[in-house]
């Protein structure tokens, strides 16, 4: 009904809008595509070539191709990128890991309805909404070694008072704490607009055929909402490996004064416009985003698997 | 959506009402939620405790919940002329951004979501994958080469491209819901399809149109690394005018967490009247597996 509605208004009309409304697949969609197209894959291609250059300094600085060079220094590099490669690695699987524990826990919470409930939803929706970098400064408050409220908290229970942030052992931990505490929600979100989308037939079978809670959570719910739970997975961890504004909020440039908190993303910013290393930080970026596809790209496969099943 | 809110009623009522859980759990449950209220609620509020606090208070243990509030934190603020410019400069990035991606990505959802362009709309969400510093650094090079750092238009840009994947996303996933004959009535009864699209679809997709709005206002408002590189010193966004108060020796506490209460409480607000778009957003697609 439509192509012959649409081609019949279009051979009538040899107009400018006829043209429109037979090719209206593409007149709707080539604008955005043309813009994305300029804003990423322009830039991508770019940063393929500086990344091959020794582009440093002012930014208007000639530039000589430099080969492989980039990323030989890049690949050798045992103080600073490769111990980023490791933090942005802890960092990724630890909150990420965490915040599906918890996130699961917390959905399944909620999954019934209680009265109170709309009042927890809202709670839980305020981190996700709240800015990063103040959600950072107000957690360096809270963790503020001498004056902060954690270590407050510690004395009344009589717990030595703790470094946090400060720390160069324990500032990455507190970090992923302040990674769980604002992304959990998202999580918690996804997960129970997966669960309350799940019949509850199953649930039923399982409970006549004498199941227990756990048994029916592990062998039954679980595996049916198993693709939404991926799906946060891949979106929890692309996130978290792109962290930058609470690093850099809560720890400044270059991760702290020790690196303690340089992720590769940390990492990369700090090369491109601390150091202006715009060729070495371009390989950075390369190699971190061919490390961000594969690790898609293992998820997706996952995420297939378990669709099909 | 509204779909997830009815089968939530339809389906578990029966099935509470048949077999009411045990008191054991019922007081576990309790507790633990109270637990998870407490643990997200309990940062915000310290934050906007501190903020009415003297330096002298945060400073003192003993007035962590005892002291006399002052809004002297608040004068600093608002004090430094340049906040309202700030607040502006946040306001009109976030407002005006998603303007511009929504005249974009709005029919572009709609061709990608009627015509199955899978592959086009794989390419355009890539945008979520990539680091930002990865297009930061190209694009530094060309608004710094057409003298443009610092001004509006390379803020508007880079926030566009948080904006655009966003509600490209959001609005794809409200096209695949909504049924199609309304359209083909429509063109039945002689309208051209983009004629179609305008009077008929566009007033139908609102409640989408709010969702992607208010998600990508607030994405917008609470970027960071783009502003920190591409504004300048009048036209700072809120997230980078937060370090006007670390200093390089001490931080004014107050000042901060004031300032911090200042970025983040307007967008809490929208959240807490927009509750139900922005769940809808945030979960869009997800379930679909």
């Amino acid at each position: 009904m439509t192509t012959i509605t649409g081609s019949r208004k279009g051979r009538s009309s040899a107009s400018l809008s006829g043209w429109a409304n037979r090719h209206r697949k593409w007149v709707f969609a080539a604008p955005a595509m043309v813009f994305v197209a300029l804003l990423i894959a322009f830039p991508l291609g770019w940063t393929l070539y500086l990344s091959l250059t020794d582009a440093s300094g002012s930014i208007r600085a000639p530039h000589d191709f430099i080969g492989m060079a980039n990323y030989l220094d890049v690949l050798t590099d045992v103080d600073r990128f490769w111990p980023a490669v490791g933090r942005t690695a802890i960092f990724t699987v630890g909150a990420m890991v965490i915040e599906m524990v918890l996130g699961m826990a917390i959905a399944l919470l909620l999954w019934r309805p209680f009265r109170g409930q709309g009042l927890v939803r809202v709670i839980i929706l305020l981190p996700l909404v709240a800015t990063p970098v103040a959600v950072g400064m107000m957690w360096r408050l809270i963790f503020e070694p001498t004056i902060g409220f954690a270590n407050q908290l510690l004395s009344w229970v009589g717990i030595p008072a703790q470094p946090w942030l400060a720390g160069e052992a324990t500032a990455l931990p507190t970090l992923i704490f302040v990674d769980i505490w604002q992304w959990t929600p998202m999580v918690v979100l996804i997960l129970l607009a997966g669960l309350t989308s799940l019949s509850d037939e199953p649930d039923e079978a399982a409970r006549v055929d004498g199941a227990n809670a756990w048994q029916r959570f592990w062998h039954v719910t679980f595996p049916l909402v198993m693709p939404t739970f991926i799906t946060a997975i891949l979106l929890r961890g692309i996130d978290a490996l792109k962290t930058f504004d609470i690093l850099y909020a809560t720890k400044g440039k270059g991760g702290g004064s020790f690196h303690e908190v340089e992720t590769l993303n940390v990492y990369a910013y700090g090369l491109s416009f601390d150091y202006n290393k715009y060729g070495e930080s371009s390989a950075v970026l390369v190699i971190f985003f061919l490390m961000i596809i594969g690790c898609i790209w293992l998820l997706t496969i996952r995420k297939k698997k378990a669709g099909d099943r | 959506m509204a779909k997830t809110d009815t089968s939530l009623l339809v389906t578990t009522s029966p099935v509470q009402r048949r077999r009411p859980r045990g008191r054991g759990y019922k007081t576990f449950r309790v507790i633990m939620l109270v637990l998870v209220a407490v643990t997200f609620l309990a940062p915000i509020l310290w934050m906007l405790l501190a903020s009415f606090k003297t330096n002298v208070d945060i400073y003192n243990p003993g007035a962590a919940f005892v002291f006399s509030p002052t809004t002297k934190n608040y004068d600093t603020v608002f004090g430094q002329a340049d906040y309202i410019q700030f607040i502006w400069n946040s306001f009109f990035v976030a407002a005006v951004a998603t303007v511009l991606s929504l005249l974009l990505a709005v029919p572009a959802a709609y061709s990608m979501s009627r015509f199955v362009m899978k592959k086009s709309a794989v390419l355009v969400l890539l945008a979520r994958v990539i680091p930002g510093v990865s297009l930061l650094v190209p694009w530094y090079f060309v608004f710094a080469n057409m003298r443009i750092v610092g001004t509006y238009t390379p803020l508007v840009l880079s926030h566009m491209f948080v904006s655009l994947p966003l509600i490209l996303y959001i609005m794809m996933s409200f096209f695949d819901s909504m049924p199609e004959d309304l359209e083909e009535q429509a063109q039945v009864d002689g309208l051209t399809p983009i004629g179609a699209f305008l009077r008929i679809t566009l007033p139908l997709s609102v409640p989408g149109i709010a969702t992607s709005s208010i998600l990508s206002f607030i994405f917008s408002w609470n970027n960071f690394m783009f502003a920190l590189v591409l504004s300048g010193a009048s036209t700072k966004t809120l997230p980078v005018a937060i370090f006007d108060f670390v200093g390089y020796a001490s931080i004014d506490w107050g000042g901060l967490m004031a300032a911090a209460v200042v970025v983040t409480i307007p967008i809490m607000v929208i959240a807490l009247f927009t509750q139900k778009y922005i769940v809808s957003g945030l979960t869009a697609g997800a379930t679909k597996g």
